[in-house]
Order: structure tokens, then sequence, then C-alpha cells
């Protein structure tokens, strides 16, 4: 189909965003921004955090409404006042959040809200419709599974099977690559370009350079709700170049590391077993040991046990054998508090649910780990003076941009709410910091802050343990890595002066699928 | 094709009304004024469903008004009615702020005081015992016995998981069915369904009892009780926003997972703060037999104040200083209301209070814009 403008002449352009402006409160979110959609491009939105790049789109998909500009979709004009209205208009948003009723099935699901069928269900002909369509594009998934028996990624596949059903050319993405395994990502991207090759167009949200030049053929890049650059072919762009027009300034991926000489033992973690929520071996065998001194990094894919190994350490989850040794003192088996006493820091993987309480205030999530001591309190009675003076040294030298400590840290942003977690859990001067997946979520600029810490802290004389599944992070942050999987030991990497080797990236990832250090052979990576 | 996608053809009404969530926190009066236009608001539905009822709005407020707070005597009856009210919220308030949701505050006022009747009626003190004797232990006792009816759903809700909701909630009956059991035989006064009498050295002191030295006085039946409300409230306002404790009771409240990562006990503290929601609500039931009714008798003691409590614990948005503030309208509404109708119309305005004051919330975290229709385009 030709697609033509208001004048009938031919344009290129599926979607065109002219000049919108969209304010809240406090906020202009979009500032005169224009973006333009090819028919079967995958073009990245790029932006920090708050940068305006999914206001834009809750604007393209009919959440909000412009305060100014246009829309034009195949050269018409629009005006969409629900995301029914876009739907019609052929643009569909597959949000972060899934919206799916778990107990029902994926074609109970997809049928969800149309006009047809109008009363009687006669779900089997639905179905075989919605496996063909899921075929055409490789979204594979059974239409008669129940929701809740879905991996995310899966789920991710019925979201985007519901907006092509609903007849959607233009697909919006939002951050798609946020709640997804690394195996699962590849197979989201192939659908993808499966998608775009029929001629569908995406346009895919992300604050990850590497995901954005691996899959999109142009990239736009907002930044404090402006465009900074425009429909950029994302073949000749670097990251580099993308990190700059993102964040505003030079961004330095790989943090240099200065030379400290490990001290004695901290932890010592001694063959560890544990089962997890559903009751089943989470750790096998697992042993790993820190210097202070030291970032030791645990590899693996998710689920493979860090979560508990976390757990177990800092006392909020008792294992079934084996032993955990700080400093000498076995610390498995009691409450977190025997940990906190003994100068184990933690940062949760869950900044929200574990790390924070969302609607008390920045000084009473500052003082969570400090409140028992003076000076915050004497006896019984907290001094707020104290904490307040506490939590407004700390909003200053850890630069976390809120207007005043007394805001519930709920209204933060992800990079700010690290920040606190942060500046509590360093600021208690600890002997052990263990950090899980300190990184997630966070754009460009405050991973490298999140880096410059952690380095602070080994040069100071920490021992710190660092779970991760961003095996780059790992890379440049460590002196060792341990990879772990399904709850063992799998082998130990040591990594001198930040030299990593290709042969070291894929020893790492053998042993990641299960294959432990000593079995590997130059034999056996012939064959790979 | 073209109608589908541009709605703007079609005629339009020039203003539209838009709701955005609030991106920041709004001012720290805004929350005040929002309710008052609330209560506000539920006064004209109330006047409008007076009306419709055959009366004439302005005089029934007016008589509400009168008939409560009006002068003096009125006034000292809708703080007598406070008292209860300000004890079973304040117990209400403490189980809220950790999300504990202990719906048992009647039972607990009940076994309050009944635990106040014991000292008395078991006559460990002969009758002319000092009221300086009396009251102290009575205090305690009330306070132990509506702890302890507390304490249980609190016990069971942190060793079981068992849900403290139908725990507390049955309390009330057995409770109920505690006292009858006394009044009915061995405490019965001559099988009639009450104690006897209590001592007058037992009584809580009121304002009459100083009528011979202040004139002024005579006639005032208010007693201790609304001193001990008060005193109880300002106590669990420090305890809960200045001690170390109720630090831990709103992190708990707040987000039970990061209380426990940051090392708090969390079973010691559900047992903890319901054996405190039920000392203060027995502390309720302790002052209303001893202060008011003067000795155990189901009806005036069962009155429902332990769920009154639950309303205005929530109204208050669970601060101890705003429920003395709360307790003190509320109790003016229950003895007004009277006048006009002993029951309907004034209930009936209690509940439009409460249904626009949790309906307002709302705004607190949605902000309502009118946009001109045009201006979008």
């Amino acid at each position: 189909m030709e697609i033509t403008d208001h004048t009938g002449a031919p344009t290129p352009y599926i979607v065109e965003m002219r000049s919108i402006t969209k304010r809240f409160p406090g906020v202009l979110a979009n500032d005169h921004v224009d973006f333009e959609l090819k028919r079967g491009e995958i073009h990245a939105l790029l932006g920090e955090n708050g940068a305006g790049k999914s206001t834009l789109m809750n604007i393209l998909a009919g959440l909000y409404h412009q305060d100014g500009g246009s829309i034009l979709v195949k050269g018409q004009s629009v005006n969409f006042s629900s995301p029914r209205d876009a739907i019609k208009a052929g643009i569909g948003m597959v949000h972060q959040h899934f919206m799916l009723v778990p107990s029902q099935t994926v074609t109970e699901n997809i049928l969800l809200g149309l006009e047809n069928p109008r009363f009687l269900m006669r779900l089997n002909q639905y179905d075989s419709k919605i496996a063909a369509l899921g075929e055409r594009f490789g979204l594979i998934v059974d239409p008669k599974a129940k929701i809740w028996q879905l991996s995310v990624g899966e789920q991710q596949r019925v979201e985007i099977l519901k907006m092509i059903y609903r007849g959607a050319e233009v697909l919006i993405m939002d951050e798609p690559t946020a709640v997804l395994a690394p195996q699962e990502i590849d197979g989201l991207f192939k659908i993808l370009r499966a998608m775009a090759a029929d001629g569908k167009s995406i346009i895919f949200i992300s604050h990850k350079l590497q995901e954005v030049t691996a899959i999109s053929d142009t990239v736009t890049v907002l930044r404090r709700g402006k465009v900074t650059a425009r429909s950029l072919p994302a073949l000749n762009v670097t990251r580099q170049e993308l990190a700059k027009l993102m964040v505003g300034r030079d961004v330095s991926f790989t943090a240099v590391k200065a030379f400290k000489e490990p001290g004695k033992v901290v932890l010592d973690i001694k063959n560890l077993k544990t089962d997890n929520d559903k009751g089943l071996a989470a750790l096998r065998d697992f042993s790993l040991d820190i210097r202070s001194g030291e970032i030791v990094g645990v590899a693996g894919v998710a689920g493979n046990g860090q979560r508990e190994l976390a757990q177990v350490i800092t006392g909020l989850r008792r294992c079934t054998g084996g032993q955990v040794f700080l400093n000498g003192t076995k610390v498995e088996n009691h409450e977190p508090i025997f940990g906190i006493d003994r100068g184990i820091s933690y940062i949760p993987e869950d900044r929200t649910q574990v790390g924070t309480a969302p609607n008390l205030s920045v000084t009473d999530n500052i003082i969570m780990k400090r409140y028992r001591f003076t000076p915050i309190s004497k006896g019984s009675v907290i001094n707020i003076k104290a904490a307040t003076k506490m939590a407004n040294d700390l909003k200053i030298s850890y630069e976390i941009s809120v207007p005043n400590v007394e805001t519930p840290v709920r209204l933060l942003s992800g990079g700010n709410l690290q920040k606190v977690i942060l500046a509590r859990e360093i600021s208690g001067k600890p002997s052990l910091m263990v950090a899980v997946q300190p990184t997630r979520g966070l754009d460009v600029g405050a991973i490298e802050g999140v880096h410059r810490l952690l380095l602070e802290q080994r040069q100071a004389g920490a021992a710190i343990l660092l779970i991760s599944e961003e095996l780059e992070e790992l890379l440049s942050l460590c002196d060792r890595v341990f990879v772990i999987y399904e709850g063992c030991t799998m082998g130990e990497i040591k990594i001198h002066n930040q030299e990593t080797s290709q042969k070291m990236i894929e020893q790492i990832g053998m042993m990641m699928t299960g294959t432990p250090l000593d079995q590997i052979d130059l034999g056996a990576e012939e064959h790979v | 094709m073209s109608d589908t996608i541009n709605p703007l053809t079609r005629a339009r009404f020039p203003f539209k009304i838009q709701v955005e969530p609030r991106l920041s926190e709004p001012p720290s009066w805004f929350p005040a004024l929002i309710s008052f236009g609330a209560v506000i608001i539920a006064l004209i539905i109330g006047a409008v469903l007076i009306k419709i009822a055959g009366g004439d709005p302005i005089l029934s407020y007016i008589h509400i008004a009168k008939a409560s707070m009006g002068d003096i005597g009125v006034l000292s009856d809708t703080l007598v009615k406070a008292t209860p009210i300000i004890m079973t919220a304040l117990a209400c308030s403490v189980a809220f702020r950790m999300k504990l949701w202990n719906i048992g505050a009647e039972g607990q006022f009940i076994m309050g005081a009944f635990g106040a009747s014991a000292v008395v009626l078991s006559h460990i003190f002969p009758e002319t015992t000092s009221p300086w004797i009396f009251i102290p232990t009575m205090v305690l006792a009330g306070m132990l016995a509506g702890g302890i009816w507390g304490l249980i759903p609190g016990y069971l809700k942190a060793k079981f998981n068992v849900n403290e909701i139908i725990t507390s909630l049955m309390m009330n009956y057995i409770a109920i069915s505690w006292i009858n059991y006394w009044i009915f035989g061995a405490w019965s006064e001559g099988g009639f369904q009450m104690s006897p009498k209590f001592p007058v050295n037992s009584w809580l002191p009121r304002l009459l009892d100083y009528a011979k030295t202040y004139k002024i006085l005579s006639g005032l039946t208010t007693h201790l009780g609304l001193v001990f409300g008060i005193v109880a409230a300002i106590i669990l306002w420090f305890v809960i926003f200045r001690s170390r404790w109720g630090y831990e009771i709103r992190l708990i409240g707040d987000n039970p997972s990061a209380a426990r990562y940051a090392g708090i006990n969390l079973t010691l503290n559900t047992v903890l703060v319901m054996f405190l929601s039920g000392a203060l609500a027995g502390l309720g039931g302790m002052s209303e037999v001893t202060g008011m009714v003067h000795r155990l008798q189901t009806s005036p003691i069962a009155a429902g104040y332990g769920f009154t409590g639950i309303i205005v614990a929530w109204l208050s948005k669970l601060n101890p200083l705003v429920i003395i503030v709360v307790s003190i309208l509320f109790g003016g509404l229950i003895l007004a209301g009277r006048e006009i109708q002993p029951s309907g119309v004034p209930k009936m305005i209690q509940g439009t209070i409460l249904v626009c004051l949790i309906a307002s919330d709302y705004l607190l975290r949605y902000r309502i814009r009118i946009v001109h229709s045009a201006e979008e385009a």
C-alpha cells in the first residue's frame, strides 16, 4: 500500500509526530519533539530514565494527550482520545508490565475486549487462528495455555500477539528486555526482525546501548524532553556517541581500577545448600571466598541460586547445609540483625520491594540500619535532628537529587533510589558488601556512579560480593569471578589488571551453561 | 476510514475534564483543605436528604450544633461520648499503622471493662479503699485484660499466620458472652442482668464532684477518662513518631520485607503491637465502666465503640492527635443525632461524611484539570 500525505504526495513515513509538547506539573516531559517512523523499520527511542521516551510513546498510543503538536498516521492527522483509537489506527503498545489475566488462557486474553466473538465463545476456532498468526512471526506459544503457566518471555509474546491480532502495524515496545533473561532476549530480537521483514514497524524504547545497536535500524535520542539526535542510522553510530547524546557528556564504560593488595579472608562460604521459596534445592554445593579489598563476582543465568545465596549470607534465608564465615564467625542461620551488627551491608536486587519503604521519607530510609545507635537514637528515642543531618549530609555527598529529605522515596527515580540505598549501605563502613544487580534498570550515567562507589569501597578495604547478570560489568569490576550453575560452583576465573580475553569469556559462557571449568578443554572449544 | 482515526471531525463540548496522577507531593496544607471540603460536601448532601425527608436542613444543622456544643452542659455530654471513642480509635490506629487489621477493639474494650469490674466485684479491696489505690489497679487490670484479648490474635498471626481480621472479630463475640456469663451469674444483682453498683471510691472523678467549690461544674459528667484518653493520645503520638519502636512500627507497616532486611523482628512486634492495641481499647472499657456506667452491664458497654473506633482511626489518617478532634466531633454527632431522630438521619450524615472523606483521598493522588478542547488541536 502506497502511503501518501494530505496533499497526495507519497511519504515514506507511517507515523510522524510533529513538535509534540507535553507538560507535567513542574516538568516539561516533551519539548517540541519530532519523531518519524518508516514502514518496516525497527526504530530505537533512546534516552535516560525521565528523558521523556515513555511520555512520547504514551501519547502515540493514546494514553496521554499532547499539550501541543500533531500526529500523522499514514499522512492523515489523527487525534487519539484513548488507546482504542490508537489501535484502530494500527498503533499498539506492549507495556513493560504486562496486562494479562493470569487465570485465563492465551486465546481468552487475546480476545478480551474485542467485539468478536460477540456472545458464544467457540474458542477452538480462535485457538487455531491465533496459533497460525503466531507461527507467521515466530511467536510460538500454546493458545490453550493459561497465562500463569507461561514464562515471562512467553507472556511477552502473548502481549505482542494481542496487538497484532488487533491489526497493529506499528508496535511500540516499552523496554521489552528489562524483564527478560539473556536467552529470551535473543528470541525476542528474532521475532522483532521477522515482524519488521513482514512490513510491521517497531518502536523500541530502551536505555541500553548494546541492545539498541544490536537490533535497530534507526535511532532517535531524547535528553530531558528534547530530541538530541533524530532518525540516526544505527549502522554507523558508536555506543560512545550514543551515550554522549543521551547523557550530554562523555561516559566511561570501563571503570578504571586501581591496584589493591587483597587482605585477609572476610567471607568464606563452604559447601552451602539451601532451598528456594518453592522448597526446591536452590544451592546444592556452593563455595566461595572473598578477601578484604577484593570485588568477587558471581556470574550465572538468572535463577541459578544467586538470589538465595545473597539471602543466606544476609540472614534472610536459612540454609540446609554448609557454613558461612564472616571474619571467622559463623553467620548462617541467624536473624538478619546478627549480620548487620557484624558489618554486612546488602544492596538487594529489588530496590522497591526490599531495599526501601516507599511511603517513608528519605530520612527514614537512610537511618534504616543506624536508628539503633547514637547519635540517631538515644535510649529508645529517635533524635530527629541527628537523623535529618545524616540524611542531608548523605544527600550532598551522594548527589541524591530530591528537593528535601522529607520527600517519600516512592517519588524518586530508580537511579536516585539506588543512591539512597548505596548511601545507607556504604556509610555504615561495611566489612562485607553484598551487591545484587546493583545497576539493573539504571541509565548509563547512574551506572557509572554505582561502579565508582563500589570501586571506592574496594579501595577502602571492604570485601565486595557482586552478583550480576551483566558479564561486562563483572569483567570490568571484579578481581575474581565465580560461575554459578544450578546452585553449584562451576569454577573460578582470575582477572589481572582488567585484562580480559576471548578465552575467558568463552570459559565463563560454558560454565554458565553447566560445564565445570576442569572439564573445559580446547577440544571442546573446537566443536562449538 | 478517516472518521475512525480522526474523532475531531465530530462536534465536541468545548471543555474536557482530564484526570492525571500527581507526580509530586501536594503541599502540606492540602490534605486538610481536602478533608474540610469533603465534610462540607457531605453536609450539603445530608441537607438535600433532610429536605427530601421533609425536614428543614438549616434548622436541623443548627439544632445539631446546639445540641452537641451549644452550652457547657451538652459539651460535657459530647466529651463523655467522645472518651471511649478516643481510646478505641487509638487502639485501632496503632494496629492499622502496622497493617494489622484489628477489628476486635470492641471485644478488647469489653474485656477492659471486665478487668476493671473484676477488681471491684472480686472484693479484693474493701469498699472504703482510697481511690488512689482503686483507680490505678483498675487501669492496670483493664489494660491487661484488653491487652490479652488483643495478644491472642496477635500471637496466632505471628506464630501461625492466622488471619487477624477473623480471629479478632470472633473474639468480640467471646468477650460479650464472657461478661454475660458473669452478670447473669456470679455478679448478677438480684437476678438482673447487671452487676451491683460499684462503691463510690472506685468511680473516676467527675467534674460535678467539684461543684461545691466551682458552681459552674454542677451537673457535668465529664470524667477522668477523658484525661486518660488525651494523655494516651499524646504518648502514642510520641511513640509512633519519635521513638525507635515507633520507627520500627512505621517501617513494618510500610514494607515488611524492608523491615526484615533492616533487622527488625516482625514476630515480636506483631505480638507487642496487638497487645498495645488491646490494652488501649481495654483502657477505654475501664474508663467507661468506672467513669460513666458504674456497674458491669452489657448494653451501655458493648455499644459498638470498638467499631466506631475503626472509622475514627481511619478518618484521622491514624494520627493520634487528630483522633482526639475527630472523636469529639463524632461524640457530638452521636449525641445530637438522637435529638433529631433516634436513628436514621444522624447515622446517614455520619455515613455520608465517611464516604466523602474516603473518596476525597483520590484528590490527593490525582489532579483534575479542565482543558479547553480547542487548545489540544
